[in-house]
């Protein structure tokens, strides 16, 4: 069954058995430990999105070509209706809704702040966001609500506002002209984002476009479809769909990550760093391993001399010392994926607690613990670098039988 | 007598000491570097921060903390400046040493024909406030205010790119006054500032502290003192001296008093760093105690020799032990240098710009600087050099049970 090179091999390896055990173990170590590590990255990353896309964008969104470079009023999707009903013919999609968002300073009898006011559809927005979860006072707002408002906690409290208290709105409308209105503050939201807390009122789409004399129209039409990886290719296909619509303005479908560039740098700056810090790691490792073959192959010069001066050739030593390495290499990355992704497996359920940053993280409304994501990809990277990079180290000793001259060998040691 | 023993010994066999101190090397190498860089992107956001937040303590009014409004300003501001310019001296000579500053800062509204957004408006003392905030440091189109130039304002790039305008504009502020009217000024912009992070462009705008002080129409009251301390310094004495100075209707607070969230940050990067280290030590100690264990059994014979010639078990564990500890400290010696090299010659940063809104997502630079710090070199070498003589001791008792008869049937 195994070829006679593989069987002197594994004899090879068991000759000395308490240094191919240590050689085992420092692959194994480095495989597992990365093997999780990089699970822990992806499932934080996962959150992230998730959390992001929940509260903000969605998974998709319908907007007027050129929208979010500075939020112009007049930039609107003038027939929300018609965009929905094209898209409801699309089963990949689960929910929409529609905001629109304006800018205006907000006054309570003692204080003035300048805020952004989003329109949201009660409905709507429950189905899509995670937004009525984080309402820590009060409720979030129903559909026959009028001129209600929730107000960020930041916001409340600079605005000395509590519940049931009135808030006067100025702003502009989309037409240039004034819009005022008075809202009553029915629910307190903390999303644990300074920006959000300190500067948003949410009120109701209907109350929204009737103020900043909308005419109908919204800004964004969110789109949820539940599945993040799809989203790219969904989004050309809709921008398609949506440009046949022939609205003015243009209308243009974009993914989460055009959305927010930011995260999705964020994660990437993140991989590229932990990237450098996983490669020293395994540029250690692969030296201690280094370290084990060069002292094997001193320690053997004679055997292989005497391996030579009998007549064995380079080329078959060097098979079955390659032979050899890939044993041991292949036992410790098994071993390491083994036990790496059954710890990786264990806490992907029960969570990893954070300690003090998880009670900061659960303030804000965050899991308090990080989930590790076992994947194919996160499972398989690491592992398959130690392995690669390990078999390289493993030339050492077979560039070395190749210069090796029989005579001169059987004298050392 | 037993260094000069040990010292020969270790280099009768220099290939192996090699081999085992090239782990050293460049795991301390590793652990020097990582250590460096970690601590750079970590500095990086909390300078950032701070720069947002102007300031490593702050002074208020007691209130202002918790409603950072004008009516919760401080009205007197003597009793400050004569303390710190007691304690602190009255010149601000570089950002080495400590600087303070008063401030006027309130939220506002600025706006021209085709913008209007928030930012918060800071008044501030124009000879004082370089160095302490992104005012005076950050890079700028044309000018920062001159003093006595009450009509002169400097925004940031990203702000002006939204307002479409640019030196030479005019930008109107508006913002609650003392007595709860609004209050509106127009100013021209002198200079546009380039800061680190687009959300600082965005936000700050700055204006001569007697000019916002006449807009509010708040006589000499101001709302903060700022003082800033060099980036090595921890707050916390300087605060605690100020606060037993100051009478009770003051709130004196440190940036970890006003970010906690960063605080925990810190505290938690600590932690991983030394995770870190027993990670990187662990990598390397399994060739290390392999490389020793091979070395043990090559020497078989002379330590089966030494046995028989009445040494104890004991001193010979010590032997191997003091040999292994020089071969750390050498290679420890030899990686700091080395890591202290990379550090030295990447001093320039890392670029990262190409990632620039992400690293505006976490809060850091474009640039990662090594910002080595001597106790995380250290540690690092403690970790190595303790942990690696503990390792080494399990060769060393395998060693110091060899027995003169076991040595001789090894062949």
């Amino acid at each position: 069954m195994w070829s006679m090179d593989t069987r002197i091999a594994w004899r090879n390896i068991w000759r000395n058995p308490r240094r191919t055990a240590l050689t085992l173990l420092a692959i194994a170590f480095a495989a597992g430990l990365l093997v999780f590590m990089v699970s822990l990255q992806f499932g934080s990353y996962e959150a992230m999105i998730t959390s992001a896309v929940g509260l903000h964008t969605g998974d998709l969104q319908v907007r007027a070509d050129g929208y979010g470079e500075d939020y112009a009023m007049h930039l609107v999707v003038a027939d929300p209706e018609a965009v929905r009903t094209v898209l409801a013919r699309e089963p990949e999609i689960t929910g929409t809704t529609c905001r629109a968002r304006g800018f205006a300073l907000l006054a309570s009898p003692q204080r003035t702040y300048a805020g952004m006011v989003m329109g949201v559809d009660p409905d709507g927005e429950q189905a899509v966001s995670t937004l009525s979860r984080i309402v820590r006072r009060g409720r979030f707002l129903r559909p026959d609500d009028v001129n209600t408002a929730l107000i960020g906690e930041v916001l409340a409290r600079n605005l000395r506002v509590n519940l049931g208290d009135e808030v006067t709105l100025l702003g502009q409308g989309r037409d240039g002209s004034i819009a005022a209105t008075v809202l009553v503050v029915t629910g307190v939201f903390r999303s644990g984002q300074t920006e959000l807390d300190r500067s948003t009122v949410y009120i109701p789409l209907s109350h929204f476009q009737d103020v900043f004399a909308m005419r109908g129209a919204v800004h964004e039409v969110v789109l949820r479809t539940g599945r993040l990886q799809t989203s790219s290719e969904l989004g050309r296909r809709l921008d398609a769909l949506v440009a046949g619509l022939d609205m003015r303005p243009l209308l243009r479908v974009r993914t989460w990550f055009e959305l927010m560039p930011g995260l999705l740098e964020s994660i990437q700056m993140d991989l590229a760093s932990s990237a450098m810090f996983h490669l020293i790691l395994i540029a250690v490792v692969t030296f201690s391993i280094l370290n084990t073959f060069v002292m094997v192959v001193f320690e053997r010069t004679r055997e292989f001399g005497v391996l030579l001066a009998m007549g064995a050739t380079r080329g078959r030593l060097i098979r079955i010392l390659m032979r050899e390495s890939l044993l041991v290499t292949l036992g410790g990355v098994v071993l390491g994926l083994a036990v790496g992704s059954a710890v990786t497996w264990y806490t992907q359920s029960t969570g990893i607690p954070m300690g003090d940053a998880g009670r900061l993280m659960a303030e804000y409304g965050l899991p308090e613990r990080i989930y590790p994501r076992l994947g194919l990809l996160s499972a398989l990277l690491g592992p398959a670098v130690v392995f690669g990079l390990t078999m390289l180290a493993a030339l050492f000793p077979a560039l070395r039988v190749r210069r090796l001259r029989p005579v001169a060998a059987m004298r050392e040691g | 007598m037993l260094l000069t023993l040990a010292w020969r010994n270790i280099w009768r066999t220099p290939r192996r000491t090699l081999t085992i101190m090239t782990a050293v090397v460049i795991g301390l190498w590793a652990m020097v570097l990582a250590g460096a860089l970690m601590r750079g992107m970590m500095a990086s956001m909390l300078d950032n921060s701070l720069q947002a937040l102007v300031g490593h303590i702050q002074i208020h009014q007691r209130g202002f903390q918790d409603d950072p409004v004008v009516e919760n300003r401080m009205t007197d501001t003597s009793v400050v400046t004569d303390l710190l310019r007691h304690r602190l001296g009255d010149t601000c000579p570089g950002r080495q040493s400590p600087c303070w500053s008063l401030r006027v800062r309130v939220p506002a509204v600025a706006a021209n024909a085709r913008h209007s957004g928030g930012v918060s408006m800071v008044g501030v003392q124009v000879e004082r406030e370089a160095g302490l905030s992104v005012y005076g440091t950050a890079g700028i189109e044309g000018s920062w205010l001159e003093p006595g130039d009450d009509r002169g304002i400097v925004i940031g790039r990203a702000l002006a790119r939204a307002m479409g305008t640019r030196v030479g504009g005019k930008v109107v502020l508006m913002s609650q006054g003392a007595d709860h009217d609004m209050a509106s000024r127009a100013f021209r912009i002198r200079g546009v500032f380039h800061a680190e992070l687009e959300s600082t462009e965005k936000q700050f705008v700055f204006v001569s502290l007697a000019a916002s002080q006449a807009m509010l129409r708040i006589g000499s009251g101001v709302t903060e003192a700022a003082i800033g301390l060099p980036s090595d310094r921890d707050p916390g004495e300087l605060a605690s001296v100020v606060r037993a100075a100051l009478p009770g209707d003051y709130e004196v607070l440190t940036w970890r008093d006003m970010l906690p969230v960063l605080q925990g940050y810190v505290g938690m990067f600590d932690l991983f760093l030394y995770i870190w280290y027993v990670v990187i030590f662990l990598a390397m100690a399994f060739g290390i105690v392999n490389t020793l264990l091979m070395a043990v059994m090559e020497r078989i014979r002379e330590f089966g020799l030494l046995k028989a010639l009445g040494q104890s078990p004991g001193s010979i564990v010590g032997g191997i032990v003091l040999e292994s500890a020089m071969i750390l400290a050498l290679g420890a010696v030899l990686g700091t240098t080395l890591g202290v090299l990379s550090i030295w010659s990447l001093a320039d940063g890392i670029d990262m710009s190409v990632l620039a809104r992400g690293s505006e997502f976490l809060g850091m630079s474009r640039i990662i600087r090594p910002a080595p710090m001597l106790h995380d070199i250290v540690g690092a070498n403690a970790v190595v050099i303790v942990l690696g003589v503990l390792v080494c001791l399990y060769p060393a008792f395998k060693a110091g049970r060899i027995t003169p008869v076991k040595a001789l049937a090894h062949t």
